[in-house]
């Protein structure tokens, strides 16, 4: 369960770009999370309802967005998505190959709703 | 209204008291080791069998991860050297700021080779750099052989890894062909160790290497 680790990090840099005194609620904080960063959005998701219950985050949606396996092969040079979580070329077979997506965990956007005012 | 963050790390806190737990072994020039498994896989054996080896030959100290009790780090006090226990109450994995804290409970002592027990579990532990010069992962026989392929991360993100209680082979349907060619699916440069802990099998071949690459001064994280 690091996906508590995780979701209280998220809550901590989300506050962080927050407007001080904020009254506006936030509508949705939106995620890039690697395939292979052994993360299970369904905890995160649950993680962070719990811990956002009493802040401005706590309607907040989280939007997650996954990322593909994405390597290089040093061998025939070329770029793959990969299916499985073989790191393996599906081309030429080989192995050394170096990950250029997949590994991410990050947040990318906060979401407002102008709309709503935020009860304290 | 929407606010953009643009890529910011969620781990990035535990990454910068990681990157300040590497330069603080640095200064001290300390080989830090994170080990990594699932529960009852040895590690705690394993580290004794290490000390055992290399205690006449290098100075050693133990950070001990786990969920509850102190029972770790009693068992490698009882080899002289340095140990200090980090008790998460639950938490599934450490991070770099409570190695930081166990690791200034060890400032008294010298040492060359810290050995950080992680808390036993393949998934979450290999989310978090603790500031390690590399992770070693042990993988016993009786688990299975497809475990690198239903946790690749921590496979991924290992220098080495140890395959132990090879003595239990006869009794179990595993093959140490099929773990091997598994791991390596996922991380061809994986140095790949077998041992037995109760028989005193391989631990030598594994402490050589760990030798030879802190005399190299290889950083592999």
């Amino acid at each position: 369960m690091h996906e508590l680790s995780i979701a209280q990090e998220i809550i901590e840099i989300s506050e962080q770009y927050l407007p001080q005194e904020n009254t506006v609620p936030v509508k949705s904080v939106k995620l890039k999370i690697g395939k292979l960063s052994n993360v299970c959005v369904d905890s995160l998701q649950f993680c962070f309802k719990l811990l956002t219950e009493n802040s401005s985050l706590r309607n907040a949606e989280l939007i997650v967005q996954i990322i593909p396996v994405r390597i290089k092969c040093s061998q025939c040079n070329k770029e793959v998505e990969l299916e499985e979580n073989i790191i393996c070329c599906p081309d030429c077979g080989s192995y050394d190959v170096s990950i250029i997506n997949g590994l991410e965990l990050y947040i990318d956007e906060l979401e407002l709703d102008d709309e709503m005012e935020l009860n304290k | 209204m929407s606010i953009k963050v643009v890529e910011r790390k969620i781990l990035e806190k535990n990454d910068i008291v990681a990157q300040s737990n590497r330069k603080a072994f640095e200064e001290k020039n300390i080989f830090a080791i994170n080990m990594l498994s699932s529960p009852g896989s040895g590690k705690t054996s394993l580290i004794e069998r290490m000390i055992e080896f290399l205690r006449n030959k290098i100075r050693i100290a133990v950070i001990e991860g786990d969920l509850q009790t102190k029972l770790d780090a009693e068992r490698i006090e009882k080899y002289g050297v340095p140990v200090t226990q980090i008790i998460t109450n639950g938490a599934c994995h450490l991070d770099a700021i409570l190695v930081k804290e166990a690791f200034l409970k060890l400032c008294d002592y010298d040492f060359d080779i810290l050995i950080i027990e992680n808390v036993g579990n393949l998934v979450c532990p290999a989310g978090f750099d603790l500031g390690e010069n590399i992770k070693v992962i042990i993988l016993s026989t009786t688990e299975g052989d497809d475990k690198p392929l239903k946790y690749p991360l921590a496979f991924l993100k290992s220098s080495a890894l140890v395959i132990n209680k090879i003595d239990l082979l006869p009794y179990i349907n595993s093959s140490i062909e099929v773990i091997k060619n598994n791991a390596l699916s996922i991380n061809p440069r994986l140095k790949i160790f077998e041992t037995s802990c109760t028989e005193n099998i391989g631990v030598e071949n594994l402490c050589e290497w760990i030798l030879n690459i802190k005399s190299e001064n290889k950083v592999q994280n």
